[in-house]
């Protein structure tokens, strides 16, 4: 116990993965908020009379419609995120596992700030 | 590596359906993560112009697609009736092996009349067939 960040994380109680519950903890909190987003959308989407381009743009276009896409978008590609992650943990193996971790987080991100700023463009361009 | 024993020995047990319930769950899980491929392209045309959005709703009602969106719908069901379930297994609520074997078949009452409800809104009436 010479390591003070040993003898820290011992304190903490953090555990061998060092970072305590927070995996466990996100990916319920992400659930939650995707119990809420999700029907949300799902309904939106059902409640509007038309799917064309001109009817669903307006609607994503709302400063409301438009934060809540944000949170749902945010909080899919984090639960996904987290849940793949486990996935590859638990059946990829050797050298194969980091870079499935590393391809998986980094596509991740990728889908979350293209799809975010998808939505910020929607939103703006109903102002003009 | 040196060999040892793996735990769980998935192929000691006797089958029950539970067991199907839980691995379908990450099952789906993957299978929505490739849907969110689908969800953003669908912004990313929305984004970008009717054109582009008009292009994206003739690949999303194309055969083959429609049957991988309808199973998205089925997994997106799925995935969020279970999840549910497992919620209340984290609040320790119906651990129970009789509590997990009704609750097993609640999910798959909820999941067949769920799915059948937004597989007829999205697909099922006319002129609503570019659903993401």
């Amino acid at each position: 116990m010479s390591d003070p960040a040993r003898a820290l994380s011992k304190v903490l109680g953090r555990g061998s993965a060092h970072e305590g519950a927070h995996h466990w903890r996100v990916q319920r909190l992400t659930a939650l908020g995707l119990l809420l987003l999700a029907p949300w959308f799902v309904i939106s989407l059902a409640l509007l009379p038309q799917l064309d381009f001109a009817t669903v743009h307006v609607w994503a276009s709302s400063l409301i419609n438009a934060a809540l896409l944000s949170l749902l978008v945010v909080s899919l590609c984090w639960h996904s995120q987290l849940g793949v992650q486990v996935v590859i943990e638990d059946y990829v193996r050797g050298a194969a596992r980091g870079v499935a971790l590393v391809a998986s987080s980094f596509l991740h991100v990728l889908l979350a700030a293209v799809s975010l700023l998808a939505i910020v463009r929607i939103a703006l361009g109903a102002a003009h | 590596m040196a060999r040892r024993p793996l735990s769980p020995h998935v192929f000691i047990y006797r089958f029950a359906y539970t067991m199907a319930l839980s691995i379908l769950h990450r099952a789906t899980g993957l299978a929505l993560s490739l849907g969110l491929l689908l969800f953003s392209a669908w912004l990313v045309a929305l984004a970008t112009g009717p054109a582009c959005y008009d292009a994206f709703a003739r690949f999303a009602s194309s055969w083959p697609v429609k049957l991988i969106i309808a199973a998205g719908v089925i997994s997106f069901c799925y995935h969020l009736s279970n999840g549910i379930r497992h919620l209340f297994w984290d609040l320790g609520v119906g651990l129970e092996r009789a509590e997990a074997r009704r609750s097993a078949r609640i999910v798959v009452v909820v999941v067949v009349l769920l799915s059948a409800a937004l597989l007829w809104i999205f697909f099922g009436q006319p002129g609503q067939g570019a659903a993401p």
